[in-house]
């Protein structure tokens, strides 16, 4: 047991003889284990885990929920992230034992249900995106960025072309497009931005050559702003023999405005964890469906969804097929959960969406911007950057603002991404926020500018009221404990 | 419109598109050129209200087959294990559901803890030094064992075992083909990795050798046997594991695996079709900088109490871009926080009472089912599943079990052509022995 004021972990609860489960007994003969498993693999050492009972069990975790912060519990606009509403029915319909109990190797007959569901989500973000077909199989975000890529090499392979080994990013791109760039065998390249905080045209036809296999961007990009060139820049990609790919983080600012496949964008990828509302879960599980456009059909993940008369079931015939991704079909649970937003909002409903998403980022951003160092004065789209610079002068930087806003309950904004701008907070307020929480919130951020100037010590030892201090990083990454031993 | 999820009002827009200095909404889009502009309809599907919406993926969900209503003889990966009512009740609690990755630790210290309890439990599970806090599920963190390995040992050749779970090989074949790797699958033999073979495969070039235990054909591979010849050549073993099994097999940590991986789904996590489950990444220490993924750290404050949170972030995407152990940012968070509650719930007595029902109920089920005079093939020792050979294919028996109220096991001609009329059997703590003698009666006389 855990004596001092620190919250206990549950293996500090544990008491020998406690158990918090209900097993049937065995109801077939016994059979003496210590005999049946040769030695090698009879397990001599137990496991330690905890042994705790039922009611202990929900307070510990109840009491760590009561450390956490999530959207129900208050306004969390972490810029990239669309911390919007997860709706309740979304909840209770992803648990219906013909979603929540179906395993994946069932008969296709016995699933007609399951399929139904995901080939009409696939035809909702083929509608939404403007691309000609949609694979639900990736898991999350950076999991789609990596098949689009692995599906634009495969093509540019299937044209014998080989030497196509770069992939460019925006230098404001999310770390997952590099990242995913690598993995999937290329080397990253990267392109400045404008001082409109958009790609330089300039710059990039400076780096793109017949090595080209892609650009990806974000539209809108990472700092909120609508890439306003994106014409020209397809024709730049096109013309050089790359392909366009769209990481749709950003999708929550554009839905019925703009889609991807107008834009000249060949491959998309979606967070269905952003835009359609799958929970963020603490971190995951999310779901990253990719659609493309005919010319990259072939390549697709197998297996195919298909509709035949009026059965689905999936085609593994795809000799071109980049193979699979994934196990099974994706992240079913998540896809019920969109699939199901999607029908609850229904084509204008999503259109509207992204118009409040964007009306408020709009409002945020100019209640704010003197306060601030606003780096783009440009309407933004559903997210915005603004830098503190001003402050930093003052000492106090933009990691101890985003520490004071905890103490008035709210998550802080995404800080120090992207890495473009110098002590940036990228804010996203999404659509499911009433102005009286923007205002809120406004209010705040400006007093906390205030306080820079007449009170820096108050911003600069900020959190005040959290349950715990700010920690100590630099010794938890120089003497790593990633785990609990009993003393 | 009016919409529940929209909370901006009429008056609301009027006063922030003033403050804005625009006059409507259309004007802050006036930066998409209007060649690009999408007018008319999303050909979206018309929106239901909640009732409606109700009663139609009620009707989807009825049209499914499920494995609460049907006894379940079907693993092959995904398997259906009693789950814990605390489970769902902690797992909805938004303050979990709703958040984030705990990038602000203060106000995240729930998160941080949960998690850094999970990577305690998968450790002490896998008899490893380091696990990271979820992958998105087995088979992909497979892969990026395979991608760490080659990364590690600078060679290019990943050997797998054809007793891996065949879709995960799928998988690995896609991560690898990434990364100019080269996979070279070598055969089973009687249900186990053919040591001979694999040894005429091993070289210098080897990164890693890639088997799973318990198999997909539910057999125990010779893991000691095999680690000796794998790092005779100074390759990574790499080893893929059902988490419940180690509730009462010696676990691959204490038999010289370098990196641990499995899915964590037998744990508190539905079926679901597939998805999500959770995967886990365990390591020796060694390896712990090459981990892909987010790891917890314990630390303390500045007054001196104890906290979590994320750390040697130098191996992440979103610090390193493309120089990064791996592109995964979003992971299965929820899920592992559901799996450490059916971990905790069940305990140290229950998860190994669990896993030992589950070899017990699969005993029982083969020596009946060899008594009814069926033909099970491979004599190895197994955890809950095992193989038997039909007269008839296993689709129409399945069909025939699906009349009883049955869902059959998994046909195994779709990925081994030796084994068309083979149907692997799983038999978890779930089944109880009626069911059982029921699946028996009804495949035992049909032979
Ligand atoms: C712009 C952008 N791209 C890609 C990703 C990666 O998505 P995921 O976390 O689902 O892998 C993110 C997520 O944070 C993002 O903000």
């Amino acid at each position: 047991m855990n004596t001092n004021q620190d919250q206990s972990l549950i293996f500090e609860l544990s008491e020998p003889g406690r158990i918090s489960y209900s097993l049937p007994e065995l109801d077939v003969p016994d059979l003496d284990l210590n005999e049946w498993l040769p030695e090698e693999f009879n397990r001599q050492k137990e496991p330690e885990l905890p042994e705790v009972s039922e009611l202990q069990l929900m307070r510990h975790y109840t009491a760590l929920s009561k450390r956490n912060h999530g959207v129900d519990s208050g306004f969390y606009p972490l810029g990239s992230c669309t911390m919007k509403y997860n709706p309740k029915i979304n909840e209770d319909v992803a648990r219906y034992p013909g979603f929540s109990s179906i395993h994946p190797l069932q008969e296709e007959e016995t699933v007609q249900g399951a399929l139904e569901m995901m080939y009409n989500l696939q035809e909702n973000l083929v509608a939404v995106t403007g691309m000609d077909e949609v694979t639900l199989q990736p898991a999350a975000g950076a999991h789609g960025e990596w098949t689009g890529l692995m599906m634009i090499r495969a093509f540019h392979e299937a044209n014998g072309d080989f030497n196509r080994t770069k992939v460019i990013v925006p230098d404001s791109a999310h770390g997952t497009n590099p990242a995913s760039a690598t993995v999937a065998g290329f080397e990253a390249v990267t392109v400045k931005s404008n001082e409109k905080g958009i790609v330089d045209l300039e710059d990039l036809k400076r780096v793109v050559d017949k090595d080209t296999a892609a650009l990806m961007l974000t539209n809108p990009n990472t700092l909120g702003l609508f890439e306003e060139d994106i014409i020209e820049m397809a024709e730049i990609i096109h013309s050089a023999g790359g392909k366009l790919y769209y990481d749709g983080a950003n999708m929550n600012a554009i839905m019925g405005a703009a889609r991807p496949g107008d834009m000249g964008f060949d491959v998309v990828h979606l967070n269905l964890h952003k835009t359609f509302t799958g929970p963020h879960g603490g971190g995951g599980p999310g779901s990253g469906p990719v659609g493309v456009k005919a010319d990259l059909v072939p390549y697709l993940p197998k297996p195919v969804l298909v509709k035949e008369d009026a059965a689905y079931r999936f085609d593994y015939d795809r000799p071109d097929s980049i193979g699979r991704v994934k196990p099974y079909y994706g992240n079913f649970g998540i896809n019920v959960r969109a699939y199901t937003y999607i029908r609850t909002m229904g084509p204008d409903g999503l259109k509207q969406v992204s118009e409040n998403a964007v009306l408020n980022a709009n409002y945020m951003m100019r209640r704010l911007q003197d306060a601030f160092v606003l780096p783009y004065t440009q309407h933004c789209k559903h997210e915005f950057v603004i830098s503190g610079k001003k402050q930093k002068k003052l000492g106090v930087r933009t990691l101890d603002m985003a520490k004071r806003l905890l103490d008035f309950g709210y998550h802080p904004p995404t800080i120090y991404f992207p890495i473009n701008v110098e002590e940036c907070m990228m804010i996203e307020p999404t659509e499911t926020e009433s102005k009286e929480t923007l205002d809120e919130f406004c209010d705040r951020l400006l007093q906390i500018a205030k306080e820079a100037e007449e009170n820096p010590e108050v911003v600069q030892e900020a959190p005040h009221t959290t349950v715990i201090k700010r920690l100590d990083e630099t010794t938890a990454a120089r003497k790593p404990i990633l785990r609990y031993q009993k003393a | 419109m009016k919409h529940r999820y929209l909370p901006t009002t009429e008056r609301d827009k009027k006063e922030m598109l003033e403050t804005i200095g625009v006059n409507s909404i259309e004007e802050l889009f006036a930066d998409i050129p209007e060649s690009v502009r999408f007018k008319g309809d999303l050909k979206v599907e018309k929106q239901l209200f909640e009732p409606e919406l109700i009663r139609y993926m009620s009707k989807l969900a009825r049209k499914n087959v499920n494995t609460i209503e049907n006894a379940s003889f079907l693993g092959a990966g995904v398997y259906d294990h009693a789950i814990p009512s605390v489970v769902d009740h902690v797992i909805r609690r938004s303050e979990f559901y709703t958040a984030y990755t705990p990038y602000q630790p203060e106000i995240s210290q729930g998160e941080l803890q949960a998690i850094f309890e999970f990577q305690t439990m998968i450790c002490e599970l896998t008899g490893m030094d380091v696990a990271n806090s979820s992958m998105y599920d087995g088979p992909t963190a497979l892969a990026e064992a395979g991608l760490l390995s080659a990364g590690q040992t600078k060679k290019k050749k990943i050997i797998v075992s054809k007793s891996v779970h065949p879709e995960a090989r799928a998988v690995i074949d896609t991560y690898a083909r990434g990364q100019h790797l080269s996979v070279v699958e070598v055969d089973a033999v009687n249900g186990v990795t053919d040591l001979d073979k694999l040894k005429e495969e091993m070289d210098d070039e080897t990164a890693c050798v890639m088997v799973q235990y318990p198999n997909f054909f539910g057999q125990l591979e010779p893991l000691p046997e095999l680690e000796e010849i794998v790092h005779q050549h100074k390759s990574m073993f790499v080893v893929s594991s059902n988490p419940l099994a180690l509730g009462r097999l010696t676990p691959p940590g204490d038999m010289g695996a370098d990196i641990v991986v499995g899915d964590c789904q037998p744990f508190g996590i539905p079926a679901q079709y597939g998805g999500p489950h959770c995967g886990y990444f365990a390591v020796t220490k060694k390896l712990m900088r090459k981990v892909p993924g987010r790891l917890v750290g314990e630390t303390k404050d500045e007054v001196g109490q104890r906290g979590y949170v994320l750390t040697l972030q130098a191996r992440e995407q979103h610090i390193r871009r493309d120089k990064a152990t791996s592109n995964i940012c979003s992971n299965q968070a929820l899920n592992a926080l559901a799996s450490s509650v059916a971990m905790s719930a069940l305990g140290k007595e229950g998860v190994r009472t669990m896993a030992e029902q589950n070899i017990k109920k699969a005993y029982y089920a083969k020596s009946q089912l060899e008594n009814a005079g069926l033909t099970t093939v491979f004599d190895g020792v197994y955890f809950n599943e095992f193989v038997i050979k039909l007269n008839g294919s296993v689709k129409e028996m399945n069909q025939k079990l699906l009349n009883k109220g049955i869902i059959g096991g998994y046909d195994l001609g779709r990925d081994y052509p030796e084994l068309s009329n083979h149907m692997l059997v799983a038999v978890t703590e779930n089944r109880t022995k009626e069911e059982i003698d029921t699946f028996v009666k009804e495949v035992g006389g049909a032979q």
